[in-house]
């Protein structure tokens, strides 16, 4: 047993013999298939510029409100603006908030973590504290936060992070408190391994398949979050195209002009997806008792 | 059993006490200077100032707090900055159509969920599971804003079953109540419908693997009898747990769902007061929101003993 737990999460036998691509592809179909449109994506925010897009923010009153033509293929805005450039930019705005607030969320609940688990005196104070802010609802809280600072990405990502890190927090936490209890880090504490030593060889290595999972989640709920956000006026700045702010916009023509919410609303729930089946795969393969995050 | 419950209400009390001091203190710990970030762009060096002295910007921060918590615990939440009324009565006014959004809302979430995630569990590996858990993935994934528009775009505009937008209050009927309902709390009950069925799967498969299913089922009952009386009788601990800490997605849903159907309740007032930057307001809805979120798992605690009679305090 000592022999499997020291390098983490435990591989079953017959993940070991069937390796290659056509065997992953078959054991987790959707996780290849949300691992495929997150590229996608991702292709689309580095080459936003160079995918017949022109400028997003270019007004031009003349061609305002156009259905989806050759020439607008997904339309224009009240203001004239081109949709179809406005959403691809926009996926920049989508995954910066998302990757950016997981690993914010993810390297501060890690961190508060591991000194609850470990300072008792830190515990209580800290965990009240978590208690308290895991009590408001995460997206309310974000507002709140918003709603008392200038609009930026920057805040956006700060305002929905701090919103997850309670959870995060308490994660790990529970993770450390369990890892302290087994035979392995005993079994260091009895060779003469100081602190620092079982933290990196022992603590942090296990912690690692869980936070990846939950990062990942983390980072679906956050693209949600900012879309909220931006959607009611308190995310992301209107002069960057975001998928939230996209909506926003064609809230109030949405009974004539569906397609000003259809295109962006697509984009999004298709990235969250995407970023939903990546982590239910990672889970699967990472550690199957891991319990799906609220 | 008494005095359990007196301690875990107790329990709750420090819980309420920070999230109280948190929004509190956020209009102190967040960088620059609130009152010229709530008075806006085009605020003159009065208006800052005037904000500032509403707000008690000026007094040192315990003794703001202090007068704060008290009026508080009293009842009262402040004055509107924008419309100078008091918070608690502008929260009054709305609070009927939000309760009511998050009332069907949970009635329908359950009564669809519940049995889909059974079923689920029953049906374990065949097409049913996995069109339910795909449909799961599918609810965490579609924001609740964009739901919404599709639903008004499919049954609205070009079926006309159901009205676009707007609230119609039960002293109107239970017709047209029912009607104005639909819409709004099918789109706010997707995500929660996922988690619930996600959980009443899990938790079933869990009990079905118990000795007990096998000897039940050994003794000829019928399958229903084992899923409903058996299994998830002891699976309804996790699924009842979930119920409550998923309130907090119906409470963050509600501001969206209530801004895409135009009903006035108490997430239009959030999203009005964050556009005109109304800080008592938002403060005053964050607290009221969160302490029904402690109160509501506090009663879910306390439940326990009700749906599992092996525990005892």
């Amino acid at each position: 047993m000592a022999s499997i737990t020291r390098t983490g999460p435990m591989k079953l036998p017959s993940e070991r013999s069937k390796r290659g691509p056509l065997a992953v592809l078959r054991r987790h179909p959707t996780a290849i298939l949300g691992g495929a449109i997150l590229l996608a994506m991702v292709l689309v925010a580095v080459f936003a510029p160079f995918l017949g897009t022109v400028d997003p923010q270019k007004v031009s009153p003349i061609f305002r409100l156009r259905p989806p033509s050759e020439r607008f293929w997904f339309g224009t805005d009240l203001l004239g603006r081109d949709i179809y450039s406005r959403v691809l930019y926009g996926t920049r705005v989508s995954l910066t908030v998302g990757i950016g607030v997981a690993i914010l969320a993810t390297a501060v609940g890690l961190l508060i973590g591991l000194v609850t688990g470990f300072i008792r005196l830190a515990d209580n104070i800290l965990m009240r504290f978590m208690d308290g802010l895991m009590s408001v609802p995460p997206v309310l809280l974000a507002i709140a936060l918003m709603a008392l600072t200038r609009a930026s990405l920057e805040n956006v990502i700060l305002a929905i992070a701090v919103a997850e890190i309670p959870r995060v927090t308490r994660l790990v936490r529970g993770l450390v408190l369990s890892l302290r209890e087994q035979p392995m880090v005993e079994a260091a504490i009895a060779a003469g391994s100081g602190l620092p030593s079982i933290l990196f060889r022992h603590i942090l290595p296990n912690t690692i398949a869980p936070l990846l999972v939950q990062g990942t989640y983390i980072c679906a709920s956050a693209m949600i979050t900012e879309a909220i956000l931006s959607f009611i006026g308190a995310g992301t700045p209107p002069n960057i195209p975001s998928w939230g702010n996209i909506i926003a916009d064609g809230r109030s023509v949405f009974q004539v002009k569906p397609y000003i919410i259809v295109f962006p609303g697509i984009f999004l729930s298709l990235t969250v997806l995407a970023v939903n089946l990546v982590g239910d795969g990672l889970r699967d393969a990472l550690d199957p008792r891991l319990a799906r995050r609220i | 059993m008494f005095a359990y419950v007196i301690r875990r209400t107790i329990a709750t009390v420090p819980v309420v006490a920070i999230v109280a001091v948190f929004v509190f203190s956020l209009l102190y710990v967040t960088p620059g200077d609130p009152a010229a970030v709530i008075a806006g762009d085009l605020a003159t060096a009065e208006d800052i100032a005037r904000i500032r002295a509403r707000l008690g910007l000026d007094e040192p921060f315990l003794v703001r707090f202090a007068q704060w918590a008290w009026a508080a615990i009293g009842g009262d939440l402040g004055v509107s900055i924008f419309t100078n009324q008091p918070v608690t009565r502008m929260i009054q006014q709305r609070i009927e159509p939000t309760l009511m959004l998050s009332l069907c809302t949970l009635v329908i979430t359950v009564v669809l969920a519940v049995p889909m995630g059974v079923v689920a569990a029953w049906k374990a590996g065949t097409w049913i599971d996995r069109a339910i858990m795909a449909f799961a993935v599918l609810g965490f994934s579609v924001p609740v804003f964009v739901l919404a528009y599709l639903l008004i775009l499919g049954f609205s505009i070009e079926l006309e079953w159901l009205p676009v937008q707007g609230y119609t209050p039960l002293s109107a009927g239970i017709g047209p109540f029912l009607r104005s309902m639909t819409l709004p709390a099918l789109a706010l009950g997707i995500v929660y419908m996922a988690l619930i069925a996600r959980i009443t799967r899990a938790s079933m498969l869990e009990v079905m693997a118990q000795d007990y299913i096998r000897t039940a089922e050994a003794k000829g009952l019928f399958q229903n009898e084992v899923l409903l009386g058996h299994a998830l009788k002891n699976a309804a601990v996790p699924i009842v747990t979930v119920i409550g800490i998923g309130i907090a997605l119906l409470i963050s849903g509600v501001v969206v769902t209530e801004t895409v159907f135009a009903i006035p309740g108490l997430g239009r007032l959030t999203v009005d007061a964050i556009l005109r930057r109304d800080y008592p307001i938002i403060q005053g809805v964050v607290l009221l929101f969160s302490f029904t979120y402690v109160v509501v798992n506090l009663l879910i605690d306390l439940s326990y003993t009700l749906l599992d009679p092996r525990i005892r305090y």
